[in-house]
């Protein structure tokens, strides 16, 4: 039990260390707002974790008490700007973590009288609710612009004026760091286990004294709570809220995030949201078909690594403690030169397709290796098809001897672990 | 306190318009062992989804140690003392052995919907799952997911879900379905501990469990009791015979 203790100690003192660090390494204004976007995801998704992971509820409308939260966060934002309120902006991440408490609260008391598709639906038509109100309401909800605001209000205090980024990053790694051990120390409370029976059972749930509805509604007030510190993190970073941010597409933004990091372990959302970021961020500067290969990539997982990437880790632990990873590694290496070229072939013909449709972009030249790609030439289009193909094959075949190295690697760890 | 540990006054339930249970009335006193026997579809599952608050009756009234707990919500009902285990099994198939131990004892012990202690540090709590899960002999599974048991485990953790609490009503369904022999002995020498000093209602098919361990024994056929009493008078009872236990015995 000490051990314990003291292995997450050390886990969250090298998570702190690192995120002090990142943007000593990582100089770029680019990389810094790229940084300041993942410390904010990393709260969200792990508060939509407490729903999905946790307590088995499917919400489409997360992002409603991100976007409430970030909408009254702006507004009092702009009042402390003209003097009417003092609240000291290292706080204002509270202002929006009560504001979605209170909505998670009245809304949430509707939602959770039902679990399972009931739930999902009727978040989902509560975020579509919110977002038809935010065009009805323009008072509140700024119609299409949006409600903006300054981040730099009243005398810095001690140098600290929130105007330079690096100081808007350290506010997100301080707040994010908090969020993080609160939401981790509530999975080990009584609320937080049995938030975890009521997903495996409701109905036993109910037979040991637990009414399920009253958990999960708890559940989600308090995710609702820190998806309102991730939205006043986010008025205070873009400095301008809009509809998009309740919107249903960021509800499933941060659905994929929680998906693609893996529900199952406490960690899997942080990944995601990380990974997520990053692709949106990178990827879209890169290419127009950004979004086609991200939803592959989410498809991908689905179908092949339903726990996400954390499961993908875990699974690996075992054998990794033992020793007998190292078996498994000659087979990895192939599989993934594998996937190399059956990726180039992937995106050599999507990006020619995207090049065909569009003929925006003249003279950017697409190139594969060393062979240029012209789409209105069909060699092109053809040497594209027979890497693809290849890929694949290659691919296919390489996944042979990885189960055989699986298979056998856990025989192994089973009788080792039987005798 | 005179008051029977379970009390049912007329109880009437009704699917649509099929009846199932045509006017039940029973009287279980405090420490008791009773049995409800019967043939398939006579209803005593339902008589025990009744009692335990997983479906309202239609009319009538149940008492748990003289106070009326009709048509009250399952949690209520288990808050107030009586506790019930399933003839599927119906367990926390991703927690490990321990927590679902341990998941049963938090209300008892008043930490209900608490999200400011952390439950590792509850000592009172640790102790009793600790005992219950090697009462049960489950503790060499102690860290095993609940869902990867095989079935006499699952059962018998599914026994230890139920009297974790420390109930005093104790409702088990059929708690040796599917079992080998040497299971069912096992099952029984546990439910005879860990039911001791409490009232137990049980539904059960195997007679030998039935006889060996009941104090009184009642006949459900078609949603009514044909008859309740010793195990000695059941046995000799002509129209229990006709009804049930020839068609058993032959």
């Amino acid at each position: 039990m000490r051990q314990l203790t003291f292995r997450r100690f050390l886990v969250w003192g090298a998570t702190a260390v690192v995120m002090i660090a990142l943007p000593l390494i990582f100089r770029q204004g680019f990389a810094l707002s790229m940084l300041s976007q993942m410390g904010i995801a990393i709260i969200f998704a792990l508060s939509y974790n407490m729903l999905l992971g946790q307590t088995g509820l499917l919400s489409f409308g997360h992002a409603v008490y991100y976007g409430l939260g970030a909408y009254i966060c702006a507004h009092t934002l702009n009042a402390v700007g003209a003097g009417r309120l003092h609240i000291p902006v290292t706080l204002l991440p509270l202002v929006g973590g009560f504001s979605g408490l209170l909505f998670g609260a009245t809304l949430g008391y509707v939602t959770t009288r039902r679990a399972g598709t009931p739930f999902a639906m009727i978040s989902l038509g509560i975020a579509e609710m919110v977002a038809a109100s935010a065009l009805m309401l323009p008072g509140f909800f700024g119609g299409e612009g949006g409600v903006a605001t300054n981040r730099q209000v009243g005398p810095a205090w001690h140098g600290l004026s929130y105007g330079p980024q690096i100081q808007v990053y350290y506010l997100i790694v301080g707040w994010c760091f908090l969020s993080m051990i609160a939401m981790f120390a509530l999975t080990q409370t009584p609320l937080g286990r049995m938030a975890n029976a009521v997903r495996d059972n409701p109905e036993r749930a109910k037979f040991v004294g637990y009414n399920p509805t009253r958990v999960r509604y708890l559940m989600l007030c308090l995710a609702s709570f820190f998806a309102g510190i991730a939205g006043g993190l986010g008025t205070i970073n873009y400095e301008i809220v809009t509809a998009e941010n309740v919107g249903v597409a960021a509800s499933g933004n941060v659905l994929v995030m929680a998906f693609v990091g893996g529900v199952g372990h406490f960690f899997g959302p942080i990944i995601g949201a990380v990974l997520v970021s990053f692709l949106q961020s990178a990827l879209s500067s890169y290419t127009q078909a950004w979004l086609l290969y991200f939803g592959l990539f989410f498809v991908v997982m689905v179908l092949f690594a339903p726990g996400g990437i954390a499961s993908l880790i875990t699974v690996h632990g075992p054998s990794v403690r033992t020793g007998l990873f190292k078996r498994l590694v000659p087979g990895y290496v192939l599989s993934g030169l594998a996937l190399l070229i059956l990726l180039a072939g992937l995106i050599s013909l999507v990006e020619m397709i995207y090049q065909f449709g569009e003929q925006t972009e003249p003279g950017k030249e697409l190139k594969l290796l060393w062979f240029a790609l012209d789409p209105s030439r069909w060699t092109s289009w053809l040497v594209a098809a027979i890497v693809f193909v290849v890929g694949a094959a290659l691919f296919l075949a390489s996944l042979r001897p990885v189960r055989a190295a699986w298979q056998s690697v856990n025989a192994e760890l089973q009788a080792r672990s039987a005798a | 306190m005179n008051a029977s540990a379970l009390e049912l006054r007329q109880v009437h339930k009704s699917f649509g318009r099929t009846p199932i249970i045509n006017g039940v009335d029973l009287a279980i006193a405090r420490g008791e062992r009773h049995a409800v026997i019967g043939p398939n579809g006579a209803g005593k599952s339902t008589l025990f989804n009744l009692v335990s608050g997983r479906f309202a009756p239609t009319s009538g009234q149940i008492l748990l140690g003289g106070e009326e707990i009709t048509g009250l919500d399952a949690h209520e009902i288990n808050r107030r003392g009586l506790s019930r285990s399933f003839q599927i099994t119906n367990i926390f198939p991703r927690l490990s052995v321990y927590e679902n131990v341990r998941c049963a004892l938090l209300w008892p012990h008043g930490y209900r919907y608490s999200f400011w202690q952390r439950v590792g540090a509850l000592q009172d709590i640790r102790a009793r799952a600790e005992e219950i899960v090697g009462r049960i002999g489950l503790a060499a599974r102690r860290d095993r997911p609940a869902g990867v048991l095989s079935y006499a485990e699952q059962r018998a953790l599914e026994i230890g879900i139920t009297i974790a609490g420390g109930a005093d009503v104790i409702l088990l369904d059929e708690p040796t379905a599917g079992m080998s022999r040497s299971e069912t002995r096992d099952t029984v020498e546990l439910i005879r501990s860990v039911t001791q000093g409490k009232t137990l209602v049980m539904v059960e098919h195997d007679m030998g469990v039935v006889f060996g361990l009941a104090d009184r024994i009642s006949v459900l056929v078609y949603g009514r009791v044909l008859a309740s009493g010793a195990p000695d008078e059941i046995r000799g009872n002509k129209a229990v015979q006709e009804a049930y236990l020839g068609t058993e015995a032959a």
